[in-house]
């Protein structure tokens, strides 16, 4: 796998993803809203590969297909799309706004349809590929103040399992990878205290490493897991036993 | 573009598209009992065909392609229509 696009790059887990990929040869199209040229830059220079920044809203079908288009000339082609980019709006639901729901749906999971349907066309004809999807431990188990983000991972999750059987037959395979609490400036949002709870609850008693996530991805996007496909795999310290 | 011009190229994409023999693809061909298109093939096959003519084909329409015949009657009103 050698060709690769992540959504979510410029930092965070999408980054430390795109790092990854980049160090076992693949180059790599990093996509963000604000674009990240900078981080395209450094792992060019520090893995020996291409890469290119793309700023992109991929919630918004235009960009997604003009972007994407960009990127797939840039790569010339493309065999790894991994849909990491994501945003929260957290709200208990009494009070939560229908912007903040339909947001949060629009770049959680609505980003991954329109992501997965702009490279289908060359995966299919190429007949390879690895999409990986990052869902969430929430999506499992649902969490209070998160029912847009957990609505949205979890039909990612649907998301991935149709997609895994409907590309089956073309030599591509889909699979999402659920984090669990992972120490981003995403997670950082909720504040030392509930940092602190949940570490207490996580059975390896440590929060989790960007690196952590982004080595299973690796993994997935691999020729050593063409056997798996449809599958939600967990990195979360044992959180959701 | 003659209909006979437009069957060729029909075939040829096909062909390409199919991974089966010219001579196997006749007018009367249906796609899904001779030769052997599942669903995604036919998506592809109509994605192929868009390119080749420069034409949008429908969902609608191409839900209506059964036998090669049909595509190259399609095409032809859509190009000469």
């Amino acid at each position: 796998m050698k060709q690769s696009i992540i959504t979510g790059a410029s930092r965070g887990i999408g980054l430390a993803i795109a790092e990854e990929l980049a160090s076992k040869g693949s180059d790599v199209v990093l996509v963000s809203r604000s674009g990240c040229d900078a981080q395209a830059a450094a792992i060019a220079q520090k893995f020996g590969v291409r890469a290119k920044g793309f700023a992109c809203d991929v919630a918004d079908s235009l960009q997604v297909q003009e972007s994407f288009k960009a990127a797939i000339d840039f790569l010339g082609g493309v065999d790894v799309l991994v849909n990491n980019a994501g945003i929260t709006r957290d709200g208990l639901l009494l009070r939560m706004k229908d912007e903040d729901f339909d947001q949060v749906l629009a770049a959680d999971l609505r980003s991954v349809f329109l992501c997965t349907r702009a490279v289908s066309r060359t995966m299919v004809s190429n007949r390879k590929g690895s999409i990986i999807n990052i869902t969430s431990i929430n999506a499992l188990r649902g969490q209070p103040g998160q029912a847009n983000y957990a609505a949205a991972k979890a039909g990612i999750i649907g998301l991935t399992k149709s997609n895994a059987a409907e590309f089956a037959s073309r030599g591509i395979r889909v699979n999402a990878v659920a984090p669990g609490f992972i120490d981003t400036e995403m997670t950082a949002a909720l504040g030392v205290e509930v940092c602190e709870k949940y570490r207490a609850q996580i059975p390896l008693g440590k929060v989790g490493k960007p690196e952590n996530v982004a080595k299973l991805v690796q993994f997935l996007a691999s020729d050593d897991s063409d056997y798996i496909t449809g599958q939600v795999i967990g990195v979360d310290g044992g959180l959701n036993i | 573009m003659t209909q006979e011009e437009i069957l060729k190229k029909v075939t040829d994409v096909i062909v390409a598209k199919l991974e089966v023999k010219a001579e196997d693809v006749k007018p009367e061909s249906e796609f899904g009992n001779d030769l052997g298109a599942d669903s995604l093939d036919r998506v592809e096959l109509v994605m192929a065909l868009e390119d080749e003519f420069e034409v949008e084909i429908l969902d609608s329409d191409a839900e209506k392609f059964l036998k090669v015949s049909d595509v190259v009657a399609f095409l032809e009103a859509k190009k000469n229509g």
